[in-house]
């Protein structure tokens, strides 16, 4: 009997390992824009739900193959990425920090409803099925596996990017200094749409691989929007490492005391233990003073 | 021109006798009520702590008066002290590290966001309890009677208004107090600066906690009277961050700096959404809070003060020499 407990834990803890991976992919895209821009984009994870029904919509409805499908729905992301910057964040970059929070808050009220209004309630899915991958008394589902590899290497190119291209170069000056960069010839302006693009074809990434594990529905953003800026919180905003790290922590509580309790109790852990951390780390685990 | 606030109150307080609808009734009833809340929130929010965390406190303030009378048949009377103190508990132990730490702006309102969410999801998880994200019912106290003052349950609308009216005042006035103490001036400055304030001798822990237990206190008492009112809650429409952010919202579309302001906008939200959805019927799924959404991000690029606070500056603007209006 404790024999299989035992498996039972530790496929929950590889499980765990899996979600982090796809948790942490999520929070890069929101760390790299409030690094570089100084904002929170509440609405992110709708515009992974966008996302989604951009893949959903290409693959079944339009019957293009999945990956094409899926470049397609990244690219749709990414433009929405820098229109939400061009449109709503530009508007109010002068104003309150707070209000920079509050208007992507009215964006996620409208995609959210957006999406009802077009999609309707009903949930949807791209009626793709993988067999499980079975090591041993272990089974992972295969989604969940290509998302975890594809998260790393996305996790990996972005690292390329920002360290190896002169753009990744300007943007990291920017996220350092803001004042000083115009002085220095690069247009801020223009970084921070290329940033909010590149933010967006991150939640893009994200929504094609949340897609083959989740049915979509208008509400499905409030599911993981939360814990995703939690993590990014706990790795102190900007923290691109500290997000990392705080994915997996995350994903563990999530998934293991899922597995002990029921799911929501999982969760419950997870935020009681974000409340604690920050009033013994208010900067975040990695984030300086 | 003093009069004035006292005429409009009177023409509020006599509006429903003179044989309203039960539909435009329960409208009043629900702005009323909704104003009460947001009017509770504006009380921390304009003074630059942007909690997206009171629908934590609505939530316990419905669901623990509601769990004590169904599973121990303890009257509301009881249940909402007890709920009051667990808000206070809660507003305290989140509010304390906070501020002290001086955890402000975003992180702030993200801290709170999961307070919310804790909120919710311990509603949801305690579902053999508290029915999960159905929802529950208080037991009817009205089988035989229509009203049960033991059990805070009145199928007569007319009683809720005034209940809820005298609460909406009752609201308005602790603003008012509020507005009027020292704290406000020493809290205004925080918002600037905290550090300089502190500098000067403001002891700003103390005096954000002030400010953060009334608020707390009085959005549990929203919760209350909303589960009475309504005798059904769920998990989503009192607690999560739907409902949070959705207060905050309201506010901001009404205008946080002027009294009135949160109340004009429940009104507004409330009558967009009833109109539309007459205009347009259950066809339109969702319609209203598309132009919700939309407007919102309108408002907080173009009108960042509000429907009434827009509303009062254009009137200054047309008439000066006027003393700025006392909010």
């Amino acid at each position: 009997m404790s024999q299989i407990f035992d498996v039972f834990l530790l496929e929950s803890v590889l499980n765990g390992l899996l979600l982090g991976g796809l948790l942490a992919l999520l929070s890069l895209g929101l760390n790299l824009i409030f690094g570089v821009i100084d904002v929170v984009w509440i609405c992110y994870a709708e515009l992974i739900m966008v996302g989604m029904y951009a893949v959903y919509y290409f693959h079944v409805v339009f019957g293009w193959p999945l990956i094409p499908a899926m470049l397609a729905g990244v690219a749709i992301v990414a433009v929405c990425g820098a229109a939400l910057h061009y449109f709503v964040i530009r508007p109010v970059l002068g104003a309150e920090p707070i209000n920079q929070l509050l208007v992507t808050g009215g964006v996620l009220f409208f995609l959210q409803a957006a999406a009802t209004l077009v999609f309707g309630i009903e949930f949807k899915n791209l009626g793709v099925t993988f067999a499980p991958v079975v090591v041993g008394d272990i089974s992972f589902s295969m989604p969940r596996l290509i998302a975890f590899g594809v998260a790393l290497a996305g996790m990996l190119g972005m690292y390329l990017l920002l360290t190896r291209t002169y753009i990744g170069t300007a943007i990291r000056a920017i996220s350092q200094d803001r004042a000083i960069m115009p002085l220095m010839g690069v247009n801020p302006g223009r970084i921070f749409i290329i940033t909010s693009a590149i933010g967006g074809a991150l939640a893009g990434l994200g929504s094609c691989l949340l897609v083959l594990q989740y049915d979509i529905h208008p509400g499905i953003g409030l599911s993981f929007g939360p814990i995703t800026f939690l993590i990014c919180v706990l790795g102190g905003l900007g923290n691109m490492i500290g997000g990392f790290i705080a994915a997996f922590i995350f994903a563990q509580f999530i998934s293991v005391g899922g597995f002990f309790l029921a799911l929501e109790w999982g969760y419950v852990i997870a935020f009681l233990f974000f409340i604690g951390m920050m009033f013994w780390r208010p900067q975040g685990i990695l984030g300086g003073k | 021109m003093r009069m004035l606030p006292w005429i409009g109150l009177a023409i509020l307080a006599v509006t429903p006798l003179l044989g309203l609808g039960n539909y435009p009734l329960h409208l009043l009833i629900m702005v009323l009520l909704w104003g009460y809340v947001y009017t509770s929130w504006s009380i921390m929010g304009r003074l630059g702590m942007v909690s997206f965390g009171h629908g934590a406190f609505l939530g316990i303030g419905a669901y623990v008066v509601t769990m004590g009378w169904n599973h121990y048949g303890l009257t509301p009377w009881m249940g909402v002290p007890i709920a009051l103190a667990v808000t206070a508990i809660v507003a305290f132990l989140i509010g304390y590290p906070c501020f002290r730490y001086k955890i402000v702006g975003h992180y702030f309102a993200l801290v709170t966001l999961a307070l919310s969410e804790v909120t919710r999801l311990l509603i949801v998880a305690l579902r053999d309890q508290t029915g999960g994200s159905l929802g529950v019912t208080p037991k009817t106290a009205l089988t035989d009677a229509s009203y049960s003052l033991f059990a805070l349950q009145f199928s007569n609308k007319l009683i809720w208004f005034y209940i809820v009216l005298v609460f909406w005042l009752i609201g308005l006035w602790i603003w008012k107090k509020v507005d009027q103490s020292m704290g406000r001036l020493a809290l205004e400055a925080i918002s600037q600066e905290e550090d300089a304030s502190a500098s000067i001798g403001i002891n700003v822990t103390r005096l954000k906690l002030g400010v953060t237990m009334i608020s707390a206190l009085m959005t549990c008492f929203g919760g209350v009277l909303y589960a009475q009112y309504q005798l059904y809650v769920n998990p989503e429409t009192v607690s999560g961050i739907g409902i949070s952010l959705q207060m905050v919202f309201g506010v901001i579309a009404g205008g946080m700096y002027v009294r009135l302001g949160p109340t004009v906008g429940a009104a507004f939200t409330l009558l967009l959404a009833e109109g539309l959805r007459l205009g347009f019927g259950n066809k339109f799924h969702a319609l209203d809070t598309t132009v919700y959404g939309l407007m919102l991000v309108l408002f907080i690029i173009y009108m960042p003060k509000g429907i009434l606070g827009a509303a009062m500056e254009a009137m200054k603007a047309k008439r000066p020499g006027v003393a700025p209006a006392t909010s």
